[in-house]
């Protein structure tokens, strides 16, 4: 099987964000690979290796990505490519990325492409379905099980907590919910190796894109903290004053009962 | 003549979600002069949903009626909603920011080719301008986005536009618009409902979520019955998925749900900053913890020092007397 995953750095999720003159400071931050773009890399290696073929992971970044598609190939993942748009490309949105993953997966004929379902930086989560509406393939998003028999795929899907039993044929795209399975942690055989994997790095030339084709629909004009919230009141006495009071406060001071 | 934004109605069971009236306000915040266009999909009850969406504020209503459309699929519906589009020519499309709404409005906007702002949470107009406020990072921070060029298309949070009142004066045309439904590669062949009651997580006004303190799934027991007297919904943290106490689909934090409810009730619950940014931007936060160094009590707006399985209980009984 012809596996690809799409894959995103984001910030750690232990960073406090830091806004100067509307931008995020990135200085000094920790990156890591999305969460649910892990779960994606994990059920890719599970699929291949129960099915045979080869795993491609492909992220849009800087040279600096290259770290997070390195641990994706220490995982388990066959071989990596990394489109590097930082000299073309100031902004980007959902469309140019998608405009970009298109042009890439052209030639590919990819029998299965997973994604997180949301990245926890942006949070779009449109890369996914707009990708697959424009290779005109299946795609089911926020999966939590995938079985592939075949060209048959049996999946279930989180529905804000209802679980749809859907079936669905290959060429798929799918998105990653949690729940799918448990990302392994790289293993020190894995990461040596790693280190020798293939990793293409692309720029938007090389997929016959040029930069007017990739301007954003949407543009970000600001960016700002919310307001610092002020730690509240914390209640004293005995315990049923405390939650009388507590009571009396939700209706009468913050009208909430 | 106006021009026109869609509103593309969600049901549950059968009712329509409050969001899809949040979203119909949306419209009218977008451009006030707009003609209001509802879109329904589905095999039943869709008159009758269509005159509550005209009750809620819309102009009229386009609905497309087949037996492929009873339960949601991306191909179905976006078939539907597309030849809705190409006949109406809109201005902007709103719907809720949805398990539906996300998964079916990427695939449109790539259809069109056009931008999409997901997840607004407010709207202004600057001028000619129209500025979305959506959260990023979880809600550690915030960007106003606008769109660059094309179509004015987003989904909003459930539960911070708020919708117009209900007003049964209000008259509109409901009418029904035949759509050929292809037959559809992807097949529904069975829903397993999970989730606890009509209250779900995202839209619900009131969130009661459960720790680590919690200490068991049985634990939960009191926080659903809490949940059920302030007819909220029961929520948790990633440590308490993780430890097996619930599923994740009940998971609030920077992975799992972002909840803006009015009324959040953190029942032992440390505080984890990815925990925070998932319910910090919640109207009024309660933090009921033993440990008086939780950090959950720096951004609760009233807060108990004590035994969870103590204090639970009576905070229940004592809303019973208060509604009764």
């Amino acid at each position: 099987m012809n596996i690809y995953v799409l894959l995103k750095k984001t910030f750690d999720t232990e960073e406090k964000i830091v806004v100067t003159n509307g931008r995020i400071e990135d200085d000094g931050a920790e990156f890591i690979i999305n969460p649910y773009d892990e779960y994606a890399v994990e059920e890719a290696i599970k699929q291949r290796d129960e099915h045979g073929g080869e795993v491609t992971v492909v992220t849009i970044g800087d040279e600096d990505s290259e770290k997070q598609l390195r641990t994706a190939l220490a995982m388990g993942a066959d071989k990596a490519v990394l489109i590097n748009t930082e000299e073309d490309l100031e902004d980007g949105d959902a469309f140019t990325t998608t405009k970009i993953l298109e042009a890439f997966f052209e030639d590919k004929e990819a029998d299965l492409i997973l994604a997180g379902n949301v990245a926890i930086d942006e949070a779009s989560g449109q890369v996914g379905p707009r990708l697959a509406e424009r290779l005109g393939i299946n795609y089911v998003t926020t999966i939590t099980s995938l079985e592939i028999d075949g060209d048959t795929a049996k999946i279930d899907k989180d529905v804000e907590g209802d679980v749809e039993k859907i079936e669905t044929s290959l060429p798929l795209l799918v998105t990653c919910q949690q729940g799918l399975n448990e990302p392994r942690y790289p293993s020190l055989p894995g990461i040596m190796k790693a280190k020798k994997k293939p990793l293409e790095e692309l720029e938007i030339d090389d997929l016959d894109l040029d930069e007017d084709e990739l301007e954003p629909k949407t543009k970000t004009v600001d960016i700002f903290l919310p307001p610092e919230k002020e730690a509240g009141r914390v209640l004293e006495g005995e315990l049923e004053d405390q939650v009388k009071e507590l009571v009396s406060l939700l209706r009468n001071e913050a009208k909430v009962l | 003549m106006s021009e026109k934004i869609l509103v593309i109605g969600e049901s549950r069971d059968g009712v329509l979600r409050n969001v899809t009236f949040e979203a119909i306000a949306a419209a009218k915040k977008i451009k006030s002069d707009a003609e209001v266009v509802g879109v329904l999909c589905g095999n039943e009850n869709l008159e009758s949903q269509g005159q509550e969406m005209v009750y809620y504020g819309a102009d009229r209503v386009v609905t497309v009626k087949d037996d492929k459309l009873a339960s949601y699929t991306s191909e179905g519906y976006g078939q539907a909603v597309l030849a809705v589009i190409e006949g109406e020519n809109p201005y902007g499309i709103v719907m809720g920011h949805t398990a539906i709404g996300k998964d079916l409005t990427p695939k449109i906007a790539s259809k069109l080719e056009s931008g999409l702002i997901s997840d607004a949470v407010d709207i202004d107009v600057d001028g000619d301008e129209v500025v979305f406020t959506r959260p990023i990072y979880s809600g550690k921070a915030f960007e106003k986005k606008v769109v660059a060029e094309g179509l004015v298309f987003a989904t909003i949070r459930p539960n911070n536009i708020p919708s117009l009142e209900r007003d049964e004066t209000r008259t509109g045309d409901v009418q029904e618009k035949i759509v050929e439904i292809s037959d559809l590669r992807t097949v529904i062949k069975e829903v397993l409902r999970k989730a606890t009651d009509g209250v779900d997580l995202s839209e619900a006004k009131v969130v009661i979520a459960g720790g680590r303190g919690v200490k068991s799934a049985d634990g939960f027991k009191p926080l659903y019955e809490l949940a059920e007297v302030l007819g909220g919904a029961v929520g948790a943290s990633r440590g308490a998925c993780d430890a097996d106490y619930c599923d994740y689909s009940l998971q609030i934090g920077q992975t799992g749900k972002v909840v803006t409810p009015d009324l959040y009730i953190a029942v032992g619950i440390s505080g984890a900053i990815q925990h925070l940014a998932g319910m910090s931007n919640s109207k009024v936060i309660v933090a009921i913890n033993k440990d008086p160094e939780a950090n959950i009590f720096n951004v609760a707006d009233y807060g108990i020092v004590g035994d969870l399985f103590e204090i639970v209980p009576i905070l229940t009984e004592e809303i019973k007397k208060l509604k009764a």
